[in-house]
């Protein structure tokens, strides 16, 4: 009960030790900008992301560089990369949250079931964990995504049932061993019901951790989806998507490299923001990791 | 240890059975159906019908299950639909190109790996430690692709130093191996640094210094050895996450692996290869973790077998 005082009652100052370290404070920032740029997008860019410009290619037909009217040039169809980018903040963003909020909670249910349950269910669960771990990640979201026609809640629902399984081994170990402490046993023997015991000792315990993971997961979820839309099972076009961005232009990389590097730095910096910010949540927050550095 | 052992090897039978059960059943609830794809537009129902008997996709389930890990005990993974060719000569045909990719990827992900987390972990806390630490963030959350299309268009195009794409020579090897190796350097880095740290700390490397021994001495002949040992068993983990990234490299550098086997055979909906490169993907993972496991305790004894 002590630590989960000193963990939800001093939010101020984790955020201060949080806000001391300038790796986190680029990744909040570049977070911040990320997310602005989607919410604002329609009121920041001057052409509407999927308008074919009839000023929009050369006379040759290619492309336009960036500078001039396009901040950062046109694409094969002659569309502003600038607002496609954009554009593409809120793809990333809605299936960054959605879908690894869902294997968040895919991975907590699991791992706190098997965890505290242990017996056959727990066995059962964990089995089916180890099995899902053996599975080629990747090959099974594009033999997933490429089977359903692929959509925006699709891919997030595919991520999602690949990414659950670090957080359910992560849930589980921890689960297993805040249920042979002490303070548990006593509850126990006080009398408490097992739905109290979970949610109401062993769940808050958990609290930091799923931050953590979930922090580290949205990177995890943003090189993905990117992963699947560049291969073409993604989101599909014209819904601009930073990875099928790539897709869309990369036979042209080599005449017009800003269609393929602009929306590449762009996933790059996504996720290395939510990277950053995890790794120092993870310092702040797990007393055992401070004074490590 | 002969019981830790047989016990372990059960184990990865037991998760092997289950991956090809649901892979299978996954494939089996497709709504592509794959006898159109072979039939073509142009086939009439009875032909369909025809090519359906012939591959005995018109059996239930449980007897098509049956008989593909019979197949599958035996070496037999069916054959290609669309190729006519036996899947697991298609993989044999193409396992050596992608061993090579990921042996390469691996030397590539331990050399700059190692050599970063070993400088970080002796410049400590000093400007070259954080600015190699933030190398590895950038390298772990670099996308592959763009990595990879990244180096084709410096080292390729621009500079012309290496071949644009294919196979063959140790020139077409450098760049999709270090594109495979860097998203692994920086986890690498990070853990050779804490581990080396970890070492570091010991009350042995304080005697070795008190006895007189140099800095590098030290280094190279007390601590390196010792940190480097938990690395090693990561090296089975990796495999894992290696097969995903084959699927990406092997498609941006036109590399002839199971990872385009598996890509082209996903887009025509050529279950036999899918369920083959998918079984041969799983294969490599659970012994890459059963290796972890049992190399662990013979590399440093303080870990016991359970």
């Amino acid at each position: 009960m002590v630590d989960i005082a000193v963990v939800s009652g001093a939010p101020a100052g984790i955020l201060r030790r949080l806000f001391r370290r300038k790796l986190a404070l680029f990744g909040f920032a570049i977070i911040f900008i990320v997310v602005g740029s989607a919410i604002f997008a329609p009121w920041l860019v001057r052409y509407g992301p999927n308008e074919q410009l009839f000023d929009g290619l050369t006379l040759q037909g290619a492309p336009m560089p960036p500078g001039g009217d396009f901040l950062m040039g046109t694409d094969l169809l002659g569309r502003d990369l600038f607002s496609r980018i954009l554009y593409g903040a809120r793809t990333s963003l809605i299936i960054g949250v959605i879908a690894n909020g869902a294997a968040l909670i895919i991975g907590t249910l699991i791992g706190l079931t098997a965890g505290f349950m242990r017996g056959w269910i727990g066995s059962v669960l964990m089995r089916f964990t180890d099995l899902m771990m053996a599975f080629p990640a990747l090959l099974l979201a594009i033999c997933l995504a490429a089977i359903f026609q692929p959509s925006l809640w699709i891919v997030a629902m595919v991520i999602a049932l690949v990414n659950w399984v670090q957080t359910a081994r992560v849930v589980y170990t921890e689960t297993t061993s805040l249920s042979e402490r002490e303070f548990i046993a006593a509850e126990r023997t006080l009398g408490a019901s097992q739905s109290r015991i979970l949610f109401k000792h062993i769940l808050p315990h958990l609290v930091p951790t799923l931050i953590v993971w979930g922090t580290l997961g949205i990177s995890v979820t943003v090189l993905l989806e990117a992963t699947l839309s560049f291969l073409g099972v993604g989101v599909q076009p014209p819904m601009p998507s930073w990875g099928n961005i790539i897709f869309e232009n990369q036979t042209y990389f080599q005449a017009a490299p800003w269609l393929v590097f602009i929306p590449g730095t762009a996933i790059l910096l996504l996720a290395l923001a939510f990277n950053l910010v995890g790794d120092a949540l993870r310092d702040v927050l797990d007393p055992t990791q401070r004074g490590q550095d | 240890m002969a019981g830790y052992l047989f016990r372990r090897i059960f184990q990865a039978v037991l998760i092997l059975l289950g991956v090809s059960f649901i892979t299978f059943v996954l494939l089996y609830v497709l709504p592509a159906d794959p006898v159109r794809q072979i039939a073509g537009r142009a086939a009439t129902a009875q032909t369909v019908e025809n090519i359906r008997q012939q591959l005995g996709l018109d059996q239930p389930f449980l007897v098509q299950y049956g008989r593909y890990l019979g197949g599958l005990i035996q070496g037999d993974m069916g054959r290609s639909y669309l190729q006519k060719t036996e899947v697991a000569s298609l993989i044999a045909s193409r396992l050596p190109a992608t061993l090579l990719l990921m042996a390469g990827g691996i030397a590539c992900e331990l050399l700059i790996g190692l050599t970063f987390g070993v400088i970080a972990a002796i410049y400590r806390g000093r400007l070259l430690d954080q600015g190699l630490m933030v190398t590895s963030f950038v390298a772990v959350s670099a996308p592959q692709f763009v990595v990879g299309l990244l180096l084709l268009y410096v080292f390729a195009v621009q500079l012309g130093w290496f071949p644009i794409g294919g196979y063959g020579t140790f020139e077409h090897l450098v760049l999709p191996s270090v594109t495979l190796g860097i998203m692994g350097s920086g986890w690498y880095s990070r853990m050779m640094r804490s581990s080396m740290i970890e070492v570091l700390r010991q009350d042995y490397i304080r005697t070795a210094r008190a006895k007189g021994l140099t800095r590098a001495r030290v280094l190279t002949r007390h601590a390196l050895p010792n940190a480097i040992l938990p690395i090693i068993a990561m090296i089975g983990i990796d495999i894992g996450i290696f097969m995903g990234g084959l699927v990406v490299v092997e498609s941006v550098f036109g590399w002839p692996g199971i990872g385009q086997l598996a890509w082209q055979a996903i887009q025509r909906v050529d279950i036999p290869i899918i369920m083959g490169v998918t079984m041969v993907s799983a294969t490599a993972i659970v012994l890459g973790n059963l290796l972890a496991d049992v190399i662990t305790p013979f590399i440093d004894p303080r870990i016991k077998m359970r």
